[in-house]
């Protein structure tokens, strides 16, 4: 198409066009990335200087005897934040989603409603459900004791092994919107005529759904999948504004964001280790990259894709 | 025409030097709660004084303050004044050779040892900042409760039980508000307030940094012991309640006592609707020493690169005064200066504080001086460990054994006291 008049000549005009993007991506982007791998080789010594020391830190963070139970507990609980995430927040986003595109008036207010907590900030919402779950105020013991329950009720968010789950929960209703508006969006997408037909050959809802929708829908679960994979392991303000830097009780709801900002930032009297923190982020970015990538070669390239 | 351009010269002489005189300081600090106290009251005091020096107040956010001060420092940008973190923070400003020694300021013999020790090098040679305030640990209780309750306040460890049994089992009140979601009231509330009798304040400080006691010894497990017979006292889900919430608890009246600092005056006189006591930690027997926790706060230093030293240098002088320790005890009730000068204060509250150091004996937290530093050597920072252990030991979920097996393991692991 280029070849016009059969020379071939670079064409400039991509630079041009490409150029501020290329630019910017990689001033704000590749550049920190890059810089935060190389410091994750370095240690800081008690003088200030850095020195280069391999993968010192590495070993420091799988194996020492402080460090290393921080690095697999925030690990540990960042995988069981991610699948509490995958079975609650995405099969009821795919509930949600088919409710919304049934006929009925209250559709948009539903609609509405339900992707608000997704835009308010993370600040209001963590304060909102500390009130509701407060033991001393909070509207969940009244209201579990008005329903028979009220024995139930317990602190949740201090107690250990209930306070990541309590969590894990409150930022799935944070975001269900999000993937139950991908839902939705991919499930209007599908031609009626495709449902009709079925119908009228005798085929039940429930068939339709499961044989027709959801075929059709999965790519679009990949991408919520993955987008949720992304979202957990890069998580940590929820976890900040609830449980500050030290995500308690005893580091339960410590997840690998708040391990980074307690070690890169220090906390207290504790000062902040730039490498060690540079070490904790280069392995976020591992997971995060490995997660990507079982996706793409794993799922993506097997997934069929209908056009429709 | 000459005697014109003589007077000409002479009045820009006369203004150039003028000129000269007038210094303007400034004050990089992280309390900018108190600006109004500096320009209203501090500074204009001092400018009374010294005419010719202009004092700028020029604070950061707290959160930000150590950060934008550091990078300020490097640039060769800050203040001529610097507000100072207490120990290692500031020490490693000064090693850095950023802060000036003020080891021979005349004045500085207005301050204790004790007083100095946030400021000062290791080998106790070197001070580099004038300390300005401390805060002092105590509980406030609810006077009203205490007289409908027909209760005494508590001097010795068992009236202190037996006045907590007597609000439980009248029922209507909380009788502790506190909460360990923070894990630092814990710590900073429980374990550094009520330890100080059981270690014997200074005396068991110093034998920590000399390795001669442990936080396995008895006095630690002892106190925490202590912390952990508070829980059936303490709100109901105290797991999960934080410090806002018991402050409010407190205020509003629903709980009896509050374990805590000398920093709350101004909030709890605001709130409260009813007449509020304070009372130090309690002791085993009476007639034993009260030790009490007036920590080291907040000091004032020196930039070692300032234009300014001699006037910097009257400026700190002048914090060492009896005139400056009664304006600023006064302009913020509970930040009590730490100078030996007999001061009055008008808030009641804060005199009952200040009272207690007369009779008792003065320490400071016992994690913050050396001690906090094992995270520059790969082991884990004391003061975090404190928080977490003494949370976990009230939550039910450590023995104190173990908290104090795990705080001396992760001393041990970097800490080499001089023999």
């Amino acid at each position: 198409m280029l070849d016009i008049r059969g020379s071939r000549k670079f064409p400039f005009f991509l630079i041009v066009f490409l150029g501020p993007a290329a630019i910017c991506y990689t001033l704000f982007m590749i550049y920190p990335l890059a810089e935060s791998l190389i410091l994750s080789f370095f240690s800081v010594q008690p003088d200030n200087s850095y020195v280069f020391s391999g993968f010192a830190n590495f070993v420091k963070l799988f194996t020492d005897s402080d460090t290393a139970p921080r690095f697999w507990g925030a690990l540990k609980n960042n995988v069981l934040f991610f699948i509490i995430h995958m079975l609650v927040q995405n099969p009821i986003g795919l509930l949600l989603a088919s409710l919304l595109v049934t006929k009925g008036k209250a559709r948009g207010f539903y609609r509405t409603v339900l992707f608000m907590p997704t835009v308010l900030s993370v600040v209001i919402i963590g304060f909102i459900w500390q009130l509701i779950l407060n033991p001393l105020w909070g509207v969940a013991e009244s209201m579990m004791r008005a329903v028979g329950l009220g024995k139930l009720f317990q602190p949740w968010l201090g107690l250990p092994q209930y306070a990541l789950p309590a969590v894990a929960l409150i930022s799935v209703w944070q975001f269900i919107g999000i993937p139950m508006i991908l839902f939705y969006t991919a499930l209007i997408g599908i031609p009626d005529e495709l449902i009709e037909a079925a119908v009228v050959d005798g085929c039940t809802e429930m068939q339709a759904f499961w044989q027709i929708k959801f075929p059709l829908i999965l790519p679009t679960i990949g991408i919520v999948s993955i987008l949720t994979f992304v979202g957990n392991f890069n998580a940590f303000d929820l976890i900040y504004t609830m449980k500050g830097a030290f995500a308690g009780p005893a580091y339960s709801t410590d997840i690998m964001g708040t391990l980074f900002y307690r070690t890169f930032f220090g906390q207290q009297l504790q000062l902040g280790n730039p490498t060690m923190g540079a070490t904790v982020a280069t392995m976020m970015f591992l997971i995060i990259l490995t997660g990507v990538l079982i996706y793409m070669f794993l799922f993506q390239r097997r997934v069929k894709t209908y056009q429709l | 025409m000459k005697r014109l351009l003589l007077a000409a010269m002479i009045a820009l002489v006369a203004l150039s030097a003028f000129a000269q005189q007038k210094v303007t300081l400034t004050i990089e600090s992280w309390r900018n709660d108190d600006i109004q106290i500096w320009q209203d009251q501090i500074i204009p005091a001092f400018e009374k004084k010294y005419p010719n020096i202009h004092v700028v107040f020029a604070p950061t956010p707290p959160a930000e303050y150590n950060g934008v001060l550091n990078s300020k420092l490097e640039g060769g940008t800050a203040g001529d004044l610097i507000t100072a973190r207490p120990f290692d923070a500031s020490l490693a400003l000064y090693n850095k050779g950023y802060l000036a020694d003020l080891t021979n300021l005349p004045g500085m013999n207005n301050f204790s040892n004790v007083a100095k020790s946030a400021w000062i090098t290791d080998d106790g040679k070197h001070v580099f900042a004038v300390p300005m305030a401390s805060v002092i640990h105590g509980f406030f209780y609810n006077k009203d409760i205490f007289k409908k309750l027909n209760l005494k306040v508590p001097q010795t460890k068992a009236e202190f039980m037996q006045v907590l049994e007597a609000i439980k089992k009248d029922g209507r009140y909380i009788p502790l508000a506190m909460g360990t979601a923070d894990m630092w009231e814990a710590a900073t509330m429980g374990f550094q307030n009520i330890g100080p009798n059981n270690w014997k304040g200074e005396e068991g400080r110093q034998a920590l940094l000399a390795g001669k006691q442990k936080y396995t010894d008895e006095p630690y497990i002892k106190t925490w012991k202590e912390l952990a017979s508070w829980a059936p006292y303490l709100p109901k889900g105290y797991q999960a309640v934080k410090y806002p919430d018991a402050q409010q608890l407190f205020t509003l009246g629903k709980a009896a006592i509050y374990p805590t600092g000398s920093w709350e005056i101004w909030l709890f006189e605001k709130d409260a609707a009813f007449e509020l006591g304070i009372f130090p930690p309690p002791i085993e027997k009476k007639g034993d020493t009260v030790y009490i926790s007036d920590h080291t706060d907040i000091a004032l230093a020196m930039n070692a690169k300032t234009k300014y030293p001699e006037e910097a240098k009257k400026f700190l002088e002048w914090m060492t005064t009896a005139e400056f320790a009664s304006l600023y005890s006064n302009a913020l009730p509970g930040f009590f200066t730490l100078s030996n000068h007999k001061i009055t204060l008008k808030d009641q509250l804060a005199n009952e504080f200040l009272s207690w150091r007369a009779t008792c004996k003065s320490t400071i937290r016992n994690s913050y001086q050396i001690l906090s530093r094992g995270d520059q050597y790969g082991a884990p920072n004391l003061e975090n460990e404190l928080w977490q252990v003494s949370a976990a030991v009230i939550n039910g979920t450590m023995t104190p054994e173990e908290a104090g097996k795990r705080v001396q393991a992760g001393l041990d692991k970097w800490y080499k006291p001089k023999k």
